[in-house]
């Protein structure tokens, strides 16, 4: 009957994501008086689930999982969804979690909530609160299927620590043969993602062209930050598509998001608004963004980004 | 081959969002729809498909008679056929199911939906509707490619992308990259006056099971004033996101 958690890794080692799941699972836990049991896959050590108050970790080592698959890593989750009674599973909401989702929702014949950004609000009925309309909105949902999936919007129930030790047991689930299968894989793995990102520096059009880039990403290397774009850069060319955030591109929900050229335009906003705190540096003071923003600089970019950048390699210097 | 393409029926990304019926229903007084984002790009990429590789292409709409004038849209865009399953659309396993019919009955080899939509950002559709035809799925596609019944495709990860082999029947979660921005078409007269001749078959909805209830709707707080720090005085702008903001 425990919560059932899938906290997810990365060569090895749990993405911020899995303990924010944990988090989250261990708070419907002590809503529905059960523990959390975690799976997850291919990870060195797990004794840090226990500090998220997971009581116990089913731990799969299968090298036919050592590449994301998302047929093959629902299957699993399912088997351990079976094995442990679980009437609720949570999973985290980066890509591979989301792509995994739908699949198991159909297994567990589970109704599956996404993008929830806080503990359910009543257990019976299992109601959970949830972005919509691209963060234009929220949307209290009842889930009302017997075994229930929640997909933890990224940053918004935050981590919480809890004293405990996780028990750790090994568990083997049968690995159903996939139709999709992983030719190649090529990501840059020194760089930090938009989605896992703390911090997020953000360029737009008015930085007017692909050669005023390098003080975004001098600003982004000193705050250890993602760099992104609003639309029209990407589709400029100036910047890849995967940069491009906004509600038809990625969503950000970083700690800081500073925007630098960038105007604010309803549909930038919509994708970036579950960033914690908003900077903007924009030459125009009607431009839309300083609505939206906490913190804001009225100036050119050519000026007040070279002085940030080495204003904060003095603070960074201080403060090592 | 046989391609159905689902378009889900959006507000326009310029819309301003509000609830009416004490916040239980989406107040779409002066707003426009749109096709779908997402659906879009991959309505244009089936549109290449129809071109260069003789396919057959079908739009398909879960929804009431409202959405017809987004499907004539996609019609006049190039689309063959479109069809309408009747019925409001409410929760995403609900449309999975009645998708799962259309695409059964139809005998389509690819299914092209979007990554998620612009209204209820479920990002579940595909996925579930992969599950309960046992087709192949792929999401966050930004590219593919058909052979036979061979089919390649490459998904956007997290910080780069995975280039993947797969094979008919298979459902797609498309998003841009599927085609650029640049390709994407606007209906012209000709296809504008096609698109009313082309068929728009509305299905009687066959599935009753909704596993998720709307219960109400919230806009955010509103927020605080924006503090304005002086352009010369960066240290101030430092000292605010370490001290208050403690973000840096
Ligand atoms: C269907 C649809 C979907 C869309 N989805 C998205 C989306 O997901 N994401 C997105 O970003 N946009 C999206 N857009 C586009 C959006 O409407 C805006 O056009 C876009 O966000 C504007 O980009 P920008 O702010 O970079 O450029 P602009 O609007 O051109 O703004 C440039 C800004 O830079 C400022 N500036 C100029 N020079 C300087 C300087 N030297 N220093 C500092 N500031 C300077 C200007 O004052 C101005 O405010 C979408 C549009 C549509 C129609
Ligand atoms: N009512 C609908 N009718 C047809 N297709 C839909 C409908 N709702 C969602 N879809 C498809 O599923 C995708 C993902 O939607 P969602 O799961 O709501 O984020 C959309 O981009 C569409 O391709």
């Amino acid at each position: 009957m425990s919560v059932l958690v899938y906290t997810e890794s990365e060569q090895g080692k749990f993405k911020k994501t899995a303990f924010e799941a944990a988090s989250y699972a261990k708070a419907v836990a002590d809503q529905m008086g059960t523990t959390v049991t975690a799976v997850t896959i291919n990870t060195v050590d797990v004794s840090e689930l226990g500090t998220y108050g997971v009581d116990k970790v089913l731990n799969i080592s299968n090298g036919d999982l050592d590449k994301f698959n998302a047929n093959s890593y629902a299957s699993a989750i399912e088997q351990a969804a079976k094995q442990e009674d679980a009437k609720v599973v949570v999973i985290s909401s980066s890509a591979d979690s989301k792509y995994i989702a739908p699949i198991l929702a159909i297994g567990l014949e589970a109704g599956y909530a996404s993008n929830v950004v806080e503990a359910p609000s009543s257990i019976a009925p299992f109601t959970v609160k949830r972005t919509a309309f691209t963060n234009k909105a929220f949307n209290m949902t009842t889930i009302d299927t017997d075994t229930k999936i929640i997909g933890v919007s990224k940053n918004a129930f935050g981590l919480v620590e809890s004293s405990g030790n996780a028990s750790s047991e090994d568990f083997s689930p049968s690995i159903p043969n996939s139709g999709v299968t992983v030719q190649s894989v090529d990501r840059a793995t020194d760089k930090v993602t938009i989605a896992d990102a703390e911090i997020v520096v953000s360029g737009g059009r008015g930085l007017k062209g692909p050669e005023n880039w390098g003080m975004i990403e001098e600003l982004a290397e000193v705050l250890g930050a993602a760099t992104a774009c609003s639309k029209p850069v990407s589709d400029l060319g100036w910047r890849p598509h995967s940069e491009h955030v906004g509600q038809t591109g990625k969503p950000v929900a970083s700690n800081l998001y500073i925007a630098i050229g960038i105007s604010g335009a309803i549909q930038h906003l919509a994708g970036i608004n579950s960033s914690k705190v908003k900077v903007v540096i924009n030459t125009d003071p009607e431009a839309p963004f300083f609505k939206a923003a906490d913190y804001g600089i009225v100036g050119d970019a050519f000026e007040v980004v070279p002085t940030l950048i080495e204003k904060l390699k003095a603070f960074k210097a201080q403060n090592a | 081959m046989k391609i159905l393409v689902c378009i889900s029926h959006v507000p326009d990304t310029t819309s301003k969002i509000n609830f009416t019926e004490n916040d239980t229903k989406f107040d779409t007084n002066g707003v426009q729809f749109v096709i779908n984002p997402n659906d879009e790009f991959g309505l244009t990429r089936a549109m290449w498909f129809k071109e260069k590789q003789n396919a057959n292409v079908t739009v398909v709409n879960v929804g009431g008679p409202e959405t017809e004038p987004t499907l004539r849209k996609a019609l006049a865009i190039g689309a063959d056929a479109a069809i309408r399953v009747n019925t409001e659309a409410k929760d995403g396993f609900q449309v999975a199911k009645e998708l799962a019919n259309v695409v059964n009955d139809g005998g389509y080899d690819l299914v092209i939906a979007g990554r998620e939509s612009i209204d209820y950002n479920g990002g579940m559709v595909p996925g579930m509707l992969a599950a309960l035809i046992n087709a192949n799925f792929v999401t966050n596609c930004i590219n593919l490619e058909v052979d036979g019944t061979n089919a390649t495709a490459i998904r956007e990860i997290d910080g780069g992308k995975e280039t993947v082999s797969t094979s008919l029947p298979l459902v797609i979660g498309g998003q841009k990259g599927l085609v650029e921005e640049s390709d994407l078409r606007i209906p012209n007269m000709r296809g504008i006056m096609m698109a009313r001749k082309k068929p728009l078959t509305v299905l009687e909805s066959t599935n009753t099971i909704i596993e998720t209830t709307s219960v109400k709707f919230e806009k955010p707080a509103p927020k605080g004033a924006v503090t304005l720090v002086d352009a010369d005085n960066i240290d101030q702008l430092i000292s605010l996101l370490h001290n208050e903001a403690k973000v840096i």
